[in-house]
């Protein structure tokens, strides 16, 4: 009940192309995340297929349907907007319940949806406030709330959780895994956070510049990433890029190891720096390496560390962890 | 230590001699402001010696007199003539407002092609008083026979008002977030809702402004009622009053008295108006 294919999908702001040709199956119930760095078109995507702008080209079908005339309300979608759009002059409860009352539901029906996603999102305390009165959380959850009334078809998320801070914002993350398990609706997510991407997603979609780098599960992304772009931009600290000379590869030019992936030692190994910065973050100690001509090397160990800074260590790579790129910064299999 | 005590009293006394500068730059202001008006006041409740001998008193015993109000009151229509001023400016501030927000929405929200030049084009009326045409529009009510009536007056005023309507109520609209409208769409409002339950409320302190602003020379003006609608029946309160400033003879209690009367009205819509503005602006700030 809520399938979604994008077909050759081309958007262009005047002269400038934000799209360039998506095509994209998401089968029902799947949590698809859209990610990529500011200005790759996730939004814009997102709102297209909300139909709240046009494409330039190409065909948006929902469950099968073709939708690309059709107005946002008739596509049978829900968005939660980052800035959470509440109606600031309605009380939750009508907030939550504007969308039916305009689809003539019947009274009862929508007492009954309102109260089901308030117990869901525990938000039966402030039905009569007013958003104003709520606080950022809250408020998001009341958004939210106002998606899962409406019973939608597809979930849209737009960075939904850009504007809490960092201890909300996992919590929230959790909330709206619980609520993908519960509902099993199909969630379409954008966000540029590739932690958020990771945790939630079934399926990544990766974009960049207007195309998509790679699809796939976070786990085939995070071990086989299709090239240097989405290496890099999945996984926390980033990917270390090095020349392949430097460290004597020869059928690449770029060559790829996680900060995970490298062990620190005094004998002698893969490359070897000095210690420029260490963060200890309890869990995790992140060693930062300055290897001369290779650059600032990342290094992610876990547990605690003391190294000290400027002392010489020397870096040596898990062997079977090391990702190779071509000229063209595709992954050499 | 004495010299971070001295530290910590200097930007004290700093503040307050701030802040007494800047109340006693704004109270000269006010009073600057206010003087015509309450001398106006205090000499319609004056004899006519009175007002001529010493200006500036205040009224006593003696000099006190309301012959300036009994003869607005006998002579002359005044009811009727605040009845049209009343009409004519709640009238052009009704149209002002709705037109201007119509056409600010559709600046604001709208891409279309020209939307650069039209707003431009609406904006001219700020730059061009609208005066300038008063032959071009007598001529035109001549034509359409609405010489001496109160829609004359009323088609007017809307068309004086509007340029700065929609030039500060688009700039408003502007910055209400695309995402508030954008949840309305997906919850099937239609463009007439969005405009009128989503984006109206949140500029209402916008509204409140440009209605202070569209009222008062509509209420003030003297040129349009004397040109397009002098007639007895469509008399505005400040063409009235004119009745008693003679070429010879000017009757200065009735003057001032139907000065003094005239600010009533406009003062209580001006009332209503900025209690509607602290309101949005403190619904703002709580948000």
């Amino acid at each position: 009940m809520g399938s979604l294919s994008l077909k050759n999908i081309h958007k262009s702001f005047g002269d400038v192309e934000v799209l360039k040709g998506i095509d994209l199956t998401v089968e029902d119930g799947e949590f698809v995340i859209f990610v990529g760095p500011s200005g790759c078109g996730k939004s814009t995507l997102l709102r297209i297929i909300a139909g709240l702008e046009d494409e330039t080209s190409g065909t948006v079908e929902i469950d099968g349907e073709l939708m690309n005339a059709q107005p946002p309300t008739k596509r049978g979608i829900a968005m939660v907007f980052q800035t959470y759009a509440l109606y600031p002059h309605l009380t939750v409860r009508d907030n939550m319940s504007l969308g039916l009352k305009q689809a003539k539901v019947a009274k009862e029906e929508i007492t009954t949806s309102v109260e089901l996603a308030t117990s869901m999102l525990s938000l039966e305390d402030y039905l009569d406030r007013r958003p104003a009165e709520l606080s950022g959380g809250q408020r998001q959850r009341v958004a939210i709330g106002r998606a899962i009334v409406r019973k939608p078809k597809l979930f849209l998320f737009d960075e939904p959780l850009s504007n809490l801070d960092a201890a909300l914002r996992v919590n929230t993350r959790l909330e709206i895994a619980a609520l993908h398990r519960k509902l099993s609706a199909t969630m379409i997510y954008v966000t540029h956070d590739q932690t958020e991407a990771m945790t939630l997603a079934d399926r990544i979609v990766v974009l960049n510049g207007g195309h998509v780098e790679q699809v796939g599960s976070p786990m085939e992304l995070y071990n086989n990433p299709a090239n240097k772009f989405v290496a890099g931009f999945i996984g926390s600290p980033q990917m270390n890029f090095i020349t392949a000379e430097q460290v004597g590869e020869k059928n690449a030019v770029t060559v790829g190891i996680r900060p995970e992936h490298i062990s620190l030692g005094t004998k002698k190994g893969d490359l070897s720096g000095t210690v420029s910065h260490v963060e200890r973050l309890g869990g995790d100690t992140n060693v930062y390496l300055d290897c001369g001509s290779a650059g600032l090397i990342s290094v992610r160990m876990f547990g605690e560390h003391d190294f000290a800074v400027d002392s010489k260590l020397s870096a040596t790579f898990d062997p079977s962890r090391i990702y190779r790129f071509d000229a063209q910064d595709n992954t050499i299999v | 230590m004495a010299a971070q005590t001295t530290m910590s009293r200097s930007p004290l006394s700093q503040q307050s001699f701030r802040a007494i500068a800047a109340h006693a730059i704004l109270i000269t202001y006010t009073l600057i402001a206010l003087f015509p008006v309450v001398i106006i006041l205090i000499n319609s409740f004056k004899s006519r010696n009175a007002i001529f001998r010493s200006p500036l008193s205040l009224p006593n015993s003696e000099t006190f007199s309301l012959i300036g109000y009994e003869t607005v009151m006998k002579q002359g229509d005044f009811v009727l003539y605040f009845q049209n001023s009343l009409i004519v400016t709640v009238s052009s501030l009704a149209m002002v407002l709705l037109f201007g927000a119509m056409a600010a929405f559709a600046l604001a929200e709208y891409r279309f092609k020209g939307n650069l030049l039209t707003g431009l084009y609406l904006a001219l009326g700020i730059m061009i008083p609208i005066r300038l045409g008063t032959v071009a529009i007598l001529q035109m009510m001549v034509a359409s026979g609405l010489v001496n009536t109160l829609t004359a007056l009323i088609l007017v005023y809307t068309a004086q008002g509007l340029p700065l309507a929609i030039f500060i109520l688009s700039e408003f609209m502007k910055g209400i977030s695309d995402d508030l409208k954008n949840a309305g769409r997906i919850d099937g409002l239609s463009e007439y809702r969005i405009f009128g339950r989503l984006v109206l409320p949140l500029i209402r302190p916008a509204l409140a402004t440009v209605a202070v602003f569209t009222m008062i020379p509509i209420w003030n003006d003297l040129w349009f009622p004397l040109i397009l609608a002098p007639s007895e029946e469509t008399k505005t309160v400040t063409l009235g009053a004119q009745v008693f400033i003679g070429q010879f003879v000017t009757n200065w209690n009735a003057v001032l008295s139907s000065l003094s009367l005239a600010i009533l009205p406009v003062l209580v819509l001006y009332l209503i108006f900025s209690r509607q503005l602290i309101k949005g602006i403190t619904a703002g700030a709580v948000k």
